[in-house]
Order: structure tokens, then C-alpha cells, then sequence
């Protein structure tokens, strides 16, 4: 058995629209991997595949030896799944929700009250297990369900937009038990997101922009594709001015509303000279090292809205 | 075998939960059929005498076992109409993604809502004596499993609609423009002994008409009264536990053409 997911030529069309078009990857067990992307770009689409709840128009994904759509029953005893929207029923109570769930998985009696009680602990939800559900924070519901996705020891973490609507301390914490179930417990998370900063905290990214993958690697491979620094210029005039910037300079540059991107080697002396030379026409200058939000507008030539 | 069954006693037993965390739902399923039991039984009873209908059966007795009917057709569709938000986001999606067959995941709604609407119906029973209706041992128990048989048939109707539906306001229009008219063309508003003949055929071809008809025969079962032209009771049951096998056949495989 091969631990691995494997996507091969995936493509799916609503109509005449292409969510996904022939996307391809590999992501090995252990491994946290991140599909970044806007919304719209297709990585709902290639979620709800991988988790077994839609058909792809074509193409084929392989999950640790088994094909997904031939065997997907074995697979989704593989599978763990946090949707986006909420998937717990919010009348029952936190236990009641993984107790049903266990009883999906063919979990019964002691072992699944052991079970619900061990993940409890370890979620750190243990005093609030006989509360209904919809009395709990948005943090708490989040630890919930993936409480419940990881209650039948499933291999694959599949995560939808998990950091949605949690608070930067719920993010955080959300993160470091993600960290830990893949190195502790070996299991492969893959997660979506449009939060470029959550992206940071993944063994890989891929970026997925309208359907396309348009590139694949660690943060700091991804980053390591622009050198220098990265000078951002906020303009009322942003055609004008990249005109002249480009005119005047040698530098690569790329414009998204009335934002000026602008990579080259040494940012520092470069800002002294560009707002010495356009002094009234720029509002705002930051330099830095370049984000993955940098390298998204420099892959897709889009804003990352 | 335990282990076929678990994930249907476990959907049925979220339904039943579910309903006892919102009690209110009661009232909604069985208000609206009162008050229309009451104000058009109480209206129409003065007027109105069913025809092919012993003179003593006012229209109100008439009316009785048709809100009843009415009570299990709500709670059905009550019961079904949160798939359709549950399937495109939020609990229905874990559910499908387990590694559970279709079959069980519809046996497991349907027998919830069979047994909400049947604890429903059960207390409009409580009724029956206000109308001169005396229970024997036999007639209750008939009168139980054709509510039985008929309120799961009416769920798993629900079930094939909500299933399909991608908005709850698409189920509301179903509900109006079929399934009240199902309602209406039963016998359980009037008799078709005088209707027009285009519209006995329509109530002879609707299957909630023998639904209706074998919940009337099995309440007077013990009571002397003439029920007019209806089919026997005999012929009523076999129709609507066929009804409620291919509705039942229906929404699993509607279940099973949506998602993998």
C-alpha cells in the first residue's frame, strides 16, 4: 500500500465554466498540505472530490492504493472530513455528535465511549461534552468537528477552509493541533484556505488560481522564487506611474488596482529613488521579504482578493 | 446484522432527539390541521352532508379521520424538508461521506419520521371519543399500523422531493402544488360518491385515497356506520403497503443518484 494521495489530470466542469482543469499532485503521509487559492478558484470543487461527495468530469485520484471511485468505500474509512460549513448537528449535545458519528464508522459500546472521551481530552473539550452544540464558541464548535472527523483513526485529514471564522488565537491553536497529528499520529492533512498566513504553516503549498495549479512547493521554495525584495507602492495612479516607474527603471513589475508590485535586489535604495523621483504621485511604500502573497499576484498577474 | 442496523438506529434515534429539543415543532404539525378540523368541520357540518354517508355522521365525524391523515402528511413533510439544507451544507454531508449504504441512511430518516408522526397522530387519536368513535382492542391496533404504514409511506414521498430539491423554497412549491392535492383528492375533504367523474377517477388513482380509506374503515371497525361507496379495507392496506415499498425503493435510489 502506498501512503500517498495521487492526483492525476483532474478536471471538473459546472456547465461551461472549468473549476478545475487538469490539475496533478502527489502529497506523501505525515505531510500537511495546504490548497491556496481565492475564492472561486476551484478548491471547494476539488474538495468535495477528494472527500468522496462529487464525481470529477475526468481525470483520476488514487488514495494510498485505492481508487477513488471504484473503491470509495474503503476509502472513506480512510478519510476524516471537516467541511466548511458546519457539520455538526447543532441540538445534540458534543458527545451525542461523535457518538453518532461512531456509530456511522461501525464504532460501538466501550470502545467508542473510550474513544469519544480520549479525543475529548485531547481537543481539550472535555468539561463541555454534555453542552448542546449551539451554546459552544465558533473555536469550540471547530475543535468539535475535528474532534469527530479524527474519532475512527482515519489516515487523511481533509480540512475545508478550517481557519474560517475563527479568531487569530483560535487559528493559532487550530494550527499546532494540526502540527501535532501529523507528526505524532503520521496522518495526512490536507486543508484549503484563501488565509495566505495559515499557508506558512504547511510542509507545502499549491496554488491554485481559476481551476489551474499554478505551482507547488514548500513556503520557502515558493518564496525562493523572488529574489530580492519585494517594494509595494500604493499610487492614485497606478497606470501612469508603473508606466513611468518602468521607464525609468530596471525592475520587474506588476499592477493590481492601484497597488504597484514591484521585486528587485537591494528594496531599501530602490524606495529612496523612486520616491524621490514620483514624490507626489505615491501615498504609501512597503518593503519587505516577499509573502506568499507576492508570489500569488506574481504567478497568476491577479489580485489576491 | 447489528452492525447493518447501526447506522439506521442511529439516524433514527437523531431524529427523535432532534424533535425533543424543539417541541415546539409539535405544535406546528398539529395546530394548523385543528384549527382547520375545527373551523371547517364546525362550519361546513351545518350545510354540508357527505354524500353516500349515514345520515347520523355529521360533517365534522366526516372530516376526522382526514385531519388525522393531515397530521401525518405535516409531520412527513417537516420531518424530510431539513434535508435539503443538511445534504448541500452541513450534517447530511458527514453522513454521506461515511461508509454507509444509501439504503440505511433513508431507512433510518424514514423511521424517524414515521415515528414523529406517529406519536402525532397518536394524540389526535385522543380525540376520536369527542365523535362517537369506541376502540376495540382489534380496531386500535388496525387503526395503528395503518398509520404506521401510511405515515412512512408519506415520509419516504417527503424523502424523494427533499432529496432532489436544491432549496427549501422548491419543497415548499412541491409541497402546495402535490402534495396538499394528494390531500384534497383523498376522500379526506369529501367523498367522491358525487363528485364529477373526472374527479372520482383522479381520487380512484390516488394512492393517499386508499391511505385514507383504510385509517377510516379501521377506526369504525367496532362502530355500526356505513362508510358509502369505498374500496374494502383489505384491498386499501394492500395498496398503500405497496405504496410505501415503492416509495421507500424511490427515495433510496434518488438518494443514491445524488453524490458518489
Amino acid at each position: 500500500m502506498n501512503n500517498q494521495i495521487t492526483v492525476n489530470n483532474l478536471t471538473h466542469t459546472y456547465g461551461s465554466r472549468r473549476a478545475l482543469d487538469d490539475v496533478n499532485f502527489t502529497v506523501p503521509r505525515g505531510e500537511i498540505f495546504c490548497l491556496l487559492g481565492p475564492n472561486g478558484s476551484g478548491k471547494t470543487t476539488l474538495f468535495k472530490i477528494l472527500s468522496t461527495l462529487m464525481k470529477p468530469t475526468s481525470g483520476s485520484v488514487d488514495i494510498f492504493g485505492y481508487d477513488l471511485y471504484n473503491k470509495s468505500k474503503a476509502i472513506r474509512k480512510l478519510l476524516g472530513v471537516v467541511f466548511q460549513h458546519p457539520g455538526l448537528d447543532i441540538k445534540l449535545t458534543v458527545t451525542e455528535n461523535l457518538r453518532h458519528h461512531g456509530h456511522l464508522y461501525g464504532l460501538k459500546g466501550k470502545t467508542l465511549k473510550l474513544r469519544i472521551s480520549e479525543l475529548l481530552e485531547r481537543f481539550g473539550i472535555s468539561d463541555r461534552s454534555h453542552d448542546i452544540v449551539e451554546e459552544l464558541s465558533g473555536g469550540l464548535k471547530k475543535r468539535v468537528e475535528i474532534a469527530k472527523a479524527m474519532l475512527h483513526s482515519p489516515s487523511i485529514l481533509l480540512l475545508d477552509e478550517p481557519s474560517s471564522g475563527l479568531d487569530i488565537g483560535s487559528r493559532r491553536q487550530l494550527s499546532d493541533h494540526l502540527s501535532s497529528l501529523a507528526t505524532t499520529e503520521n496522518i495526512l492533512i490536507l486543508l484549503t484556505t484563501h488565509v495566505l498566513d495559515e499557508a506558512d504553516n504547511c510542509t507545502r503549498v499549491g496554488i491554485l488560481d481559476s481551476g489551474r495549479l499554478v505551482s507547488i512547493g514548500t513556503p520557502d521554495e515558493l518564496k525562493g522564487s523572488i529574489t530580492g525584495d519585494v517594494v509595494l507602492i500604493e499610487t492614485t495612479n497606478g497606470e501612469t506611474l508603473s508606466q513611468a516607474i518602468a521607464d525609468r527603471f530596471d525592475v520587474s513589475l506588476k499592477l493590481t488596482d492601484n497597488y504597484i508590485h514591484i521585486e528587485c535586489e537591494h528594496g531599501y535604495e530602490f524606495v529612496k529613488e523612486v520616491v524621490a523621483a514620483f514624490p507626489d504621485e505615491i501615498q504609501s511604500v512597503r518593503v519587505g521579504r516577499p509573502t506568499l502573497e507576492d508570489i500569488f499576484i506574481k504567478l497568476t498577474g491577479n489580485p489576491y482578493v | 446484522m447489528l452492525n447493518v442496523l447501526l447506522p439506521v438506529t442511529t439516524i433514527w434515534w437523531r431524529e427523535i432527539i432532534r424533535f425533543y429539543r424543539q417541541r415546539s415543532r409539535l405544535f406546528g404539525a398539529i395546530a394548523q390541521p385543528l384549527v382547520f378540523w375545527i373551523l371547517i368541520g364546525s362550519g361546513l357540518s351545518a350545510s354540508f352532508q357527505p354524500s353516500g354517508i349515514s345520515e347520523e355522521t355529521t360533517y365534522i365525524d366526516y372530516f376526522y379521520p382526514g385531519i388525522v391523515v393531515l397530521v401525518l402528511l405535516f409531520t412527513a413533510i417537516f420531518a424530510t424538508i431539513s434535508v435539503v439544507n443538511e445534504r448541500r451544507e452541513g450534517f447530511l454531508q458527514g453522513v454521506l461521506i461515511a461508509p454507509v449504504a444509501r439504503w440505511s441512511i433513508v431507512l433510518g430518516q424514514a423511521l424517524g419520521g414515521t415515528t414523529l408522526a406517529l406519536l402525532q397522530g397518536v394524540l389526535l387519536l385522543f380525540l376520536a371519543p369527542l365523535i362517537g368513535i369506541r376502540f376495540g382492542l382489534t380496531s386500535l391496533c388496525l387503526t395503528l399500523n395503518v398509520m404506521a404504514i401510511l405515515a412512512f409511506g408519506l415520509t419516504n414521498l417527503g424523502l424523494i422531493i427533499a432529496w432532489r430539491m436544491d432549496s427549501t423554497q422548491g419543497f415548499h412549491a412541491i409541497m402546495n402544488l402535490i402534495l396538499i392535492p394528494i390531500w384534497l383528492l383523498s376522500g379526506a375533504f369529501f367523498p367522491s360518491t358525487g363528485a364529477p367523474s373526472w374527479l372520482a377517477w383522479v381520487m380512484k388513482l390516488n394512492p393517499l385515497t386508499y391511505g385514507v380509506t383504510a385509517f377510516r374503515k379501521s377506526l369504525y371497525l367496532d362502530s355500526a356506520t356505513t362508510n358509502g361507496n369505498m374500496p374494502t379495507l383489505e384491498f386499501s392496506i394492500l395498496i398503500i403497503s405497496l405504496f410505501c415499498i415503492l416509495t421507500y425503493l424511490g427515495a433510496t435510489y434518488t438518494a443514491s443518484t445524488k453524490t458518489v
